[in-house]
């Protein structure tokens, strides 16, 4: 059988790659100075669904909610062998906490309809909370597994998968639907396909279009660029008060930098006394020894 | 009826409580303190008798315990609508939960399905007020549960509030708060709640439980020599085994040392990864990353090794080497056997 696979993606600033200049003086950061990246266990998530599309059939859509340059990590979806793809970008969505992300998430799932798996990251590198997949199956009434490292089986109804815990590894049985989240572990993402790359590198989001101009959607009758659709929250039925900031919960009272407790800090003489001198001092003290 | 109180979800697996509950009913305990208020346990588990003792000892004024079969092993849906069961009819004002692999797959699950708030993995917890200004108005609060965390990455920390809902919730780092001295004298009330599980919500099946001892414990040593990228290869990291196994200590590691392949990612130390604070942490060919010093900053005494002088990590040092960790560390050992004689 072919099975319906929702993917969840997000873009994320690469926290990995941070430089002086990513932080601004009064601690907060820069998110114009970062460059933006397709979220690392996201692409595992992808990876997932198209190793299943290939084995068994499938069709993928790949969902994000971003601002409208979001629709980058959907172009590379595209690239990668998603089938349909879904940019869920309103100004109404903005500053959103997991729950009220969620919220969102869920309403477009709803609006997509059929599906068998949803399979996302097992958490995006910028919040490391991991709490946006298990949320959204909540709020769709739907079983979960989490922190997934391996799609043991699949069949007509049923999965088995491998999930990593404190206590060591443990795989669990379930009906679908259900939501994954999948680790790094689970798989290598293969490389973007050359063809598909030549097909859709002109995909576009409307939202995206004043980039571009008119003309660039007209230029060519024949050959018009793949449109990457783009909801709001009235094209989910959202009720905007349970939407981004209005919609979160929890606020951030205040953020700084990591202030950096420097004890008595002395400097060890590379050298044979040098050394010895620490140890002797590390014995005193009973601290080694 | 509404108790206030300030709760932990204990997690147990075959029976036996996780570390972090212990960690949290300490930080519970005081957190209650200041809010005037008790410190509340869930239990949730086939047969719970033989942990109540330990949990009073630890610091719960109350357990809340449900049994039942079906609640033998941890499944996200049975343990959610448990403990929203029991949460909506108690109402404690706080609930913490260990940021473990199962922890952050539940508490997720309740705070949406209960509509609040919840903060991930965070690092300390603290009572204090807050202020919110919405056009032009200024709303007070008292005794808000600040939820305080590292965020992006690590590179800054974040205070985040929920203060119009209840309750409030975060998920907390293991390894992070200090457990509480046992008192055995502790004894405290337990409720038991007739868990109400509809057939329904049996949809996992959990076919086979493989126990993995972690290669390493890097929580309960007191001497940590941690590697990074300037070791170099998988193969110099023996140098790191070497010295760690000399002083009786373990091997912690950097993320870029871990990901370069050098080591598995059970050694990794820092906002992902382990956060120790042992009695002595040498840093070894390790820059200095906020990510990996926000996982070790809080050790006792810090010793770095580094090639570069300029490197971040000699800012948190106690004790800076500049010097190439291949000559220093044959060195601290030779050195260390002889004064052991």
């Amino acid at each position: 059988m072919s099975y319906n696979i929702i993917v969840l993606v997000k873009q994320v600033p690469d926290t990995k790659n941070i430089t002086v200049d990513a932080m601004k003086p009064d601690g907060t950061v820069n998110r114009s100075a970062l460059p933006t990246i397709f979220n690392p266990e996201d692409l595992n998530a992808l990876e997932e669904a198209l190793k299943i599309k290939d084995k068994y059939g499938a069709k993928i859509t790949v969902l994000t909610m971003g601002p409208p340059n979001a629709a980058d990590v959907l172009r590379q979806s595209l690239f990668l062998g998603a089938d349909n793809v879904i940019l869920l970008s309103d100004r109404k969505f903005a500053a959103a906490d997991t729950l009220a992300t969620s919220y969102a998430l869920s309403l477009a799932i709803k609006k997509i309809g059929n599906f068998d798996l949803i399979i996302g990251g097992r958490q995006a590198i910028d919040g490391d909370t991991a709490q946006v997949g298990p949320q959204t199956a909540e709020k769709l009434n739907i079983n979960q597994a989490t922190c997934v490292d391996k799609i043991v089986k699949l069949s007509d109804g049923g999965i088995t998968v491998n999930r990593t815990t404190d206590y060591g590894l443990e795989t669990i049985k379930a009906k679908l639907p259900i939501l994954l989240t999948i680790t790094a572990d689970a798989n290598i993402p293969r490389p973007p396909s050359v063809k598909k790359t030549l097909t859709y590198k002109n995909a576009i989001s409307l939202i995206e279009k004043h980039n571009y101009g008119d003309e660039y959607l007209k230029s060519d009758n024949n050959n018009k660029p793949f449109i990457i659709t783009n909801w709001d929250h009235k094209d989910i039925k959202a009720q905007t008060e349970r939407c981004g900031l209005s919609g979160s919960p929890t606020q951030v009272k205040k953020i700084e930098n990591i202030v950096l407790e420097v004890g008595e800090s002395k400097e060890i003489e590379n050298s044979d006394d040098g050394l010895r001198s620490l140890i002797v001092e590390l014995m005193s003290e009973h601290i080694i020894g | 009826m509404n108790t206030n109180e300030v709760w932990v979800y204990v997690e147990q697996q075959n029976g036996e409580i996780a570390d972090v509950s212990l960690e949290l009913l300490g930080k519970a305990q005081d957190l209650a303190g200041k809010l005037s208020t008790k410190c509340g346990a869930i239990l949730l588990g086939e047969k719970n008798s033989g942990n109540d003792k330990t949990l009073f000892q630890y610091g719960a004024d109350i357990i809340y315990s449900a049994e039942d079969p079906s609640l033998k092993n941890y499944t996200p849906l049975p343990y959610t609508k448990i403990v929203c069961d029991i949460i909506e009819k108690y109402k404690p004002q706080i609930v913490l939960y260990g940021a473990t692999v199962n922890g952050r797959d539940l508490a997720p699950r309740i705070a949406s399905q209960l509509k609040v708030g919840l903060t991930a993995d965070c690092t300390e917890l603290q009572i204090g007020d807050y202020e919110k200004k919405k056009k032009g108005e200024v709303k007070k609060y008292k005794d808000i549960l600040y939820q305080i965390r590292p965020a992006f990455g690590g590179n800054i920390i974040a205070t985040i509030v929920s203060p119009d809902h209840r309750p409030q919730m975060a998920t907390v780092r293991p390894g992070v708060m200090k457990i509480n001295k046992i008192d055995k004298t502790y004894s405290g009330t337990v409720i038991n709640i007739q868990p109400n599980i509809p057939q329904e919500l049996i949809v996992t099946e959990i076919i086979k439980n493989i126990q993995i001892e972690k290669t390493v414990d890097l929580n309960s040593s007191s001497i940590i020599v941690a590697g990074g990228m300037g070791v170099g290869s998988k193969e110099n990291f023996k140098i790191i085994h070497k010295l760690a196994k000399t002083l009786g200590g373990v091997v912690g590691a950097s993320r870029a040392a871990v990901d370069a392949g050098f080591i598995n990612s059970d050694h990794q130390i820092g906002q992902t990864g382990t956060t120790v604070q042992p009695k002595l942490y040498i840093a070894a060919g390790i820059s200095g990353q906020i990510q990996h010093i926000a996982g070790m900053n809080n050790s006792n005494r810090i010793i770095a090794i580094n090639t570069d002088k300029d490197a971040p990590i000699f800012q948190i040092a106690n004790y800076g080497i500049v010097g190439n960790l291949n000559e220093v560390i044959p060195k601290l050992i030779e050195t260390f056997k002889k004064l052991k004689k």
